[in-house]
């Protein structure tokens, strides 16, 4: 399979993109990891007429923590990168949790947690993880950055906030303000198929206390769930049998499933119900551990 | 040579733009002319001739197509063969010496870690990359470094034993 025909820059500063974008007039698509794209230019569900390949942009590579704990990933930080990566095995258990089930291993050497966010597939894991730590994304266009909250980011399946003329250059992690679990659990049929549904969960605490929770879920609607009711039952009190059941069956309620060959409705909801559940429930238990 | 690509003699038709590439493929410096629709797994076996990299699904499933790209396995049907310009690649056709396998081909053999053969020059390079990064694997990281890569004969039996078999040879030799 063969893409159609469309003209390549590669440009080496992020204001050459932009021109090029701004040239394009909405006929251009930006090329980063290109585990989804290419797949898309080959099916030619998507045929621009120029292609601007942004792998040569220096400095974008990086994912790293600030000393206030916001953390940073930017455009070209690869799956590969956050799989290995020390600060999220320290730092962030949600991502953490993410990293190795996103795709297959090699699928992950090239593709990019923001391009995964910028593509907007209803079953894309990173969208949900950063959903639930409720992080932003950051566009740069001709007119200088802006913020986008990625609950407004991601607009619908396959749709994203970013004006024609802007990038993505980076996906933000709020600094937490008190401390910091949570997880991620995904069901698929085998590695690499999409997901049948997934749910990432995100919890901060003051002593045993929830003081922020939140719940997004993958592959159970036609775009990603944030679960907001069911988060809003963890806050303010300590995890417990009680709010975790109570917030697991938010949670399965929030998502709008549909059957088809990967499973019923029903059994999609059951498998929200019960992801939330073991989360928040390994949460408490190695918490009790350490208390 | 008409089509997609030509390997650089002359200059190509004025009406299609194309961009000259230079890839280090298995040591050598290759360069050619070429459409950037051009897919790397395409340039790689009908221009290069290197017909090891196989293309099965097309999608970005089944990893038939791995090869090295900077020494890390990626899947060259999802790559334009324009990304690969300044960069090192690694196909199945540069694992063995001038005159020996490399260890892994020796315990595909050892081991009949394969049937068809399809998926083999795949899970071979996928193996390279893991053993570099990990030289004395457990079962399970095998499996798991390979989960990109499928195999409709074998059952992976066979292959995860290949696997262990290169990384117990691969290991005395560095110890020797």
């Amino acid at each position: 399979m063969y893409p159609s025909r469309f003209r390549y820059e590669a440009p080496r500063s992020i204001e050459e993109a932009i021109a090029l974008l701004q040239q394009g007039g909405g006929e251009a698509k930006l090329l980063a990891g290109g585990q989804s794209l290419v797949p898309l230019l080959k099916l030619r569900f998507a045929s621009p007429e120029l292609l601007i390949d942004i792998n040569n942009l220096p400095g974008l590579d990086y994912h790293k923590v600030d000393p206030d704990g916001t953390i940073r990933i930017g455009a070209l930080c690869r799956h590969a990168d956050l799989e290995r990566s020390a600060i999220l095995a320290s730092r962030q258990p949600t991502m953490a949790a993410a990293a190795p089930l996103v795709a297959d291993p090699i699928v992950r050497n090239r593709g990019t947690l923001v391009g995964s966010l910028c593509h907007a597939d209803p079953q894309g894991d990173w969208a949900s993880v950063v959903t639930a730590l409720g992080g932003h994304v950051v566009a740069q266009g001709p007119n200088g950055r802006r913020k986008i909250p990625v609950s407004q980011f991601v607009t619908g399946p396959f749709q994203n906030a970013l004006a024609y003329d802007e990038i993505a250059v980076e996906a933000v992690i709020p600094a937490p303000k008190g401390t910091v679990a949570g997880g991620y659990l995904k069901l698929e049929r085998r590695v690499g198929d999409f997901a049948t549904a997934g749910v990432a969960v995100a919890i901060e605490r003051s002593g045993a206390v929830v003081t922020r929770a939140g719940i997004a879920l993958t592959g159970v609607g036609s775009a990603t769930i944030d679960a907001t009711e069911a988060a809003k039952a963890l806050v303010g009190s300590p995890l417990s049998a009680e709010t975790i059941a109570q917030a697991a069956e938010l949670a399965a309620g929030a998502a709008q499933p549909r059957t088809d060959h990967r499973g019923s409705a029903a059994y999609k909801r059951q498998i929200v119900r019960t992801f939330v559940e073991r989360i928040l429930t390994r949460v408490e238990q190695s918490s009790e551990k350490a208390g | 040579m008409s089509g997609l690509f030509e390997e650089i003699h002359e200059q190509p038709a004025a009406d299609v733009p194309t961009r000259r590439v230079s890839i280090t493929v298995n040591g050598d410096k290759r360069v050619a002319q070429v459409e950037p629709r051009l897919l790397l797994a395409h340039l790689l076996r009908q221009g290069l001739k290197l017909t090891g990299t196989h293309t099965g699904c097309d999608t970005t499933n089944c990893g038939a197509c791995t090869v090295l790209f900077d020494g890390k396995p990626i899947k060259s049907c999802t790559m334009l063969a324009v990304q690969a310009d300044g960069h090192e690649v690694t196909t199945v056709e540069g694992l063995a010496g001038a005159s020996e396998l490399h260890p892994i081909q020796e315990g595909f053999k050892d081991e009949h870690g394969l049937q068809c053969g399809f998926c083999t020059p795949g899970m071979m390079l996928a193996a390279k990359a893991l053993l570099e990064e990990n030289p004395d694997p457990t079962e399970d990281e095998v499996r798991w470094a390979l989960s990109g890569n499928l195999c409709r004969c074998t059952g992976y039996q066979n292959i995860v034993k290949s696997v262990m078999w290169a990384a117990k040879k691969m290991q005395a030799q560095s110890a020797s």
